[in-house]
C-alpha cells in the first residue's frame, strides 16, 4: 500500500463548506475541553460560588432595604449574575486562542483550503457548550436556593438563547484582545479592566434608580444591562421587547465591529 | 498547466530589519525532488512559508503546481502538503483525531477521513498509537504523523521543511524512503535540509542558499564535482604521528587546491576521489607504522561546502542569523 496511489474516496458537496469546517474545528476545541476539564471551573463553580455569596452576603442587608426578603433579591439578582457571569466567562477564549495560536497547528490549518476565519469560528463556536453550562448551572443552582421561573418554558428557552447569542457576540472582543496581545496573561489583565466596570456598572446587583445621574446614564447604555434586563423580563414577567431589541443591537454591533477586528489581528499575528 | 511543479522567481522578504530573503529563485520539475540546502537562518523556512501561501513575499513571483500563490492561495493549498521543521499537530488529539479533522476540512465524508486516517497511520506505523494523544508519542513519532496529516489529501506537492532534523540516523533512513516513495507516485517534492548527505540521497536538483540569497543550483553530482567529491577522516592514535599522517593523505590526495585540513585532536581530512584510494591509504598507514583511530569516508558538511562556495565558514554566521531570526 502506498500513500497515494489509493482512488480519490467520497467527498462532500461544497456548500455550506465553510459551515461544516467551523463545526469540524469547534469539535477540535471540544475535545480539548474535555481533555482538561479544570477549563470549566468559570462556568461550573464559579456561578455557584458568586450566587452563594451575593445571595448570602448581601441579601440580607438588601432584604432589609429595597428588597421586601432575602428571596425577593434572589430573584432580582440570579438574572443580572448570569450576565455577568457569561461576560466572565468569555475571557478563556481569549486566552486560549493567544496560547493556541503559538502551536504549529495553526500552521496547518493556513495551509489547507479553508477560509481565513474558519479557525477563529470554530473555537467560538464550540464556547456554545461552556456557556450553555453557565444559564444551566446558574438557573438550576438557583432553583434550589428557591428561585422560580414567573414565565413559562418558551420564557426560559428565549432567556436562556439570548444570553447564549450575546456571550457568543462578545466573545470576539476577548478573541480579538487574544490575538492582540503578547501572552495569555494579558488577555485576562485586560479583559478584567473591560468586564468589572461592565458587569458592576450595570443593573446585575442593585437597582438603577439608587445609582447618581452620572452613573445611570452609563449604567442605561450598557450592553450587559440591557441583557440582565431582557432576561429577568422573559424569566419573571414584565415588558421585554425593548430590552430584547436593544440586546441584539449590541449583538450585531459587537460581531460587526470585533469580528473583523479579530481576523484582521489573526491574520496579521505571524 | 507548466512543466514545473514549484517555480519562483525573486522571492524577496524582510522581517524588520532582518532580510531573510534577498531574491530567490527556486525551480523544481513536476515527479522531482528538489533539495534546499542551507544552515540555520539561511532562508530555507522563509522560502517553503511563502511556496506554501502561509507568509506573503515583499516582491518576486511563485507559482506552486501552476497557480500563483498570490492571486490563487486556496488553489495551492488544495495543491500541498506541508510538514513544518515542528511538528505541527494538534498535542491534546489523538493520532486518529488528527488525520479524521484533517479529512474533513479537505472536504471527505466522516467515513472516508476514518478510513483515510488508518490508512495513513498504518502505513506510518503508528496504527498501535492511533488513539492515544499525541502529546504521548515520540519526536519520531510525532513527526510521522506530521507527515502523515499533510498527506492527508494525496497533495501533488509536498514541501517537507528539515523533515529528519533531530531524528536517529534509523529513523532517518525511515523518512527517506518515505520521501522516495511519495515521488515514486508522482509527488514533487521540496525538501529543506542542512545535510549535504541528505540532499545527496533524495535530490534530483539542489539549491544551496545562503544569507537568503542562492549561492549554488546543480544536480547533487554537479555539487559534488564542485565541491570535491567525498573527504576521507583520519585521526592517529598518537596525535604526536599527526605530521606522518598529513604526508601519507596528502600523497594520495594529491591535489593542491584539495589542502589536508587538521583540527586540533590530530585528526586530517582531505577530499578524495572514491573509495578506490582506501587500500592505499591503509596499506601507507601501515607501513609508515602510524596507529588509527578514526577512519571515515563521508561526503563534506554543510559547512565545508560552503567553504568551497564562498570562501568563508557558514558556521559563525549562521549561528549568527539563527538569533535573529529566532
Amino acid at each position: 500500500m502506498t500513500a497515494l496511489s489509493i482512488a480519490l474516496p467520497a467527498r462532500r458537496p461544497r456548500q455550506y463548506r465553510q459551515l461544516r469546517y467551523a463545526l469540524v474545528l469547534a469539535k477540535r476545541n471540544m475535545i480539548k475541553i474535555i481533555r482538561a476539564p479544570e477549563q470549566l471551573i468559570d462556568v461550573t463553580l464559579q456561578p455557584i460560588i458568586f450566587l452563594l455569596l451575593f445571595y448570602y452576603v448581601f441579601g440580607g442587608a438588601f432584604g432589609g432595604g429595597g428588597f421586601a426578603t432575602r428571596h425577593d433579591y434572589l430573584e432580582f439578582l440570579l438574572p443580572g449574575l448570569l450576565g455577568q457571569t457569561l461576560a466572565m466567562s468569555s475571557i478563556a477564549i481569549g486566552q486560549n486562542m493567544n496560547a493556541d495560536i503559538e502551536k504549529g497547528v495553526f500552521d496547518r490549518f493556513r495551509s489547507l483550503p479553508i477560509g481565513r476565519a474558519v479557525p477563529l469560528v470554530g473555537a467560538v463556536l464550540a464556547e456554545f457548550f461552556r456557556y450553555l453550562m453557565v444559564c444551566v448551572i446558574s438557573i438550576g443552582f438557583g432553583y434550589i436556593l428557591g428561585f422560580r421561573i414567573h414565565t413559562n418554558l418558551l420564557g426560559l428557552l428565549g432567556a436562556v438563547g439570548l444570553s447564549i447569542c450575546f456571550a457568543l457576540a462578545f466573545a470576539w472582543v476577548s478573541v480579538w484582545v487574544g490575538m492582540k496581545v503578547r501572552s495569555a496573561g494579558s488577555v485576562q489583565g485586560l479583559m478584567m479592566l473591560l468586564v468589572l466596570p461592565l458587569s458592576f456598572g450595570s443593573n446585575t446587583f442593585v437597582p438603577v434608580t439608587t445609582m447618581p445621574g452620572w452613573l445611570q446614564a452609563f449604567v442605561n447604555v450598557n450592553p450587559i444591562s440591557h441583557l440582565v434586563s431582557a432576561v429577568r423580563g422573559l424569566l419573571l414577567g414584565g415588558p421585554v421587547a425593548s430590552d430584547v431589541g436593544w440586546t441584539f443591537a449590541w449583538i450585531a454591533g459587537l460581531l460587526a465591529v470585533f469580528f473583523p477586528l479579530a481576523l484582521r489581528a489573526y491574520i496579521r499575528r505571524t | 498547466m507548466t512543466e514545473l511543479a514549484i517555480e519562483a522567481t525573486g522571492l524577496t522578504k524582510s522581517f524588520g530589519q532582518t532580510k531573510a530573503l534577498v531574491g530567490v529563485d527556486l525551480a523544481a520539475r513536476r515527479g522531482s525532488v528538489l533539495g534546499v540546502l542551507g544552515p540555520n537562518g539561511a532562508g530555507k523556512t522563509t522560502a517553503v512559508r511563502i511556496l506554501a501561501t502561509l507568509l506573503r513575499a515583499d516582491a518576486g513571483t511563485a507559482r506552486v503546481n501552476g497557480f500563483d500563490v498570490r492571486q490563487r492561495p486556496n488553489d495551492v493549498r488544495a495543491s500541498i502538503g506541508l510538514t513544518g521543521q515542528f511538528a505541527s499537530v494538534d498535542e491534546d488529539l489523538t493520532g486518529t483525531q488528527n488525520l479524521v479533522m484533517i479529512g474533513q476540512l479537505l472536504d471527505l465524508t466522516k467515513r472516508a477521513a476514518r478510513q483515510r486516517a488508518a490508512e495513513l497511520l498504518e502505513w506510518f506505523d503508528l496504527s498501535e498509537a492511533a488513539s492515544k494523544v499525541a502529546k504521548t508519542y515520540s519526536g519520531g513519532m510525532r513527526r510521522r504523523l506530521d507527515l502523515a496529516a499533510s498527506l492527508v489529501g494525496r497533495p501533488q506537492v509536498i514541501f517537507l521543511d528539515e523533515p529528519t532534523t533531530g531524528l536517529d540516523p534509523a529513523k532517518r533512513e525511515d523518512m527517506w524512503d518515505v520521501v522516495r516513495s511519495l515521488v515514486g507516485d508522482g509527488s514533487t517534492v521540496l525538501l529543506t535540509t542542512q545535510y549535504l548527505e541528505e540532499a545527496d540521497a533524495l535530490a534530483d536538483e539542489i539549491t544551496v542558499i545562503n544569507h537568503g540569497r542562492v549561492i549554488a543550483h546543480d544536480t547533487p553530482h554537479g555539487l559534488k564535482r564542485v565541491v570535491g567529491g567525498q573527504r576521507l577522516t583520519v585521526r592517529a592514535v598518537d596525535p604526536a604521528r599527526r605530521g606522518d599522517l598529513l604526508r601519507v593523505l596528502g600523497d594520495v590526495a594529491g591535489l593542491d587546491e584539495r589542502a589536508p585540513e587538521t583540527d586540533g585532536r590530530g585528526t586530517v581530512t582531505v577530499g578524495v576521489d572514491g573509495d578506490d584510494v582506501l587500500p592505499d591509504v591503509v596499506a601507507r598507514l601501515r607501513a609508515a607504522g602510524i596507529g588509527v583511530e578514526e577512519f571515515s569516508l563521508h561526503l563534506p558538511s554543510l559547512d565545508e561546502v560552503f567553504f568551497t562556495l564562498t570562501g568563508t565558514r557558514s558556521g559563525s554566521d549562521a549561528r549568527k542569523a539563527e538569533e535573529v531570526a529566532a
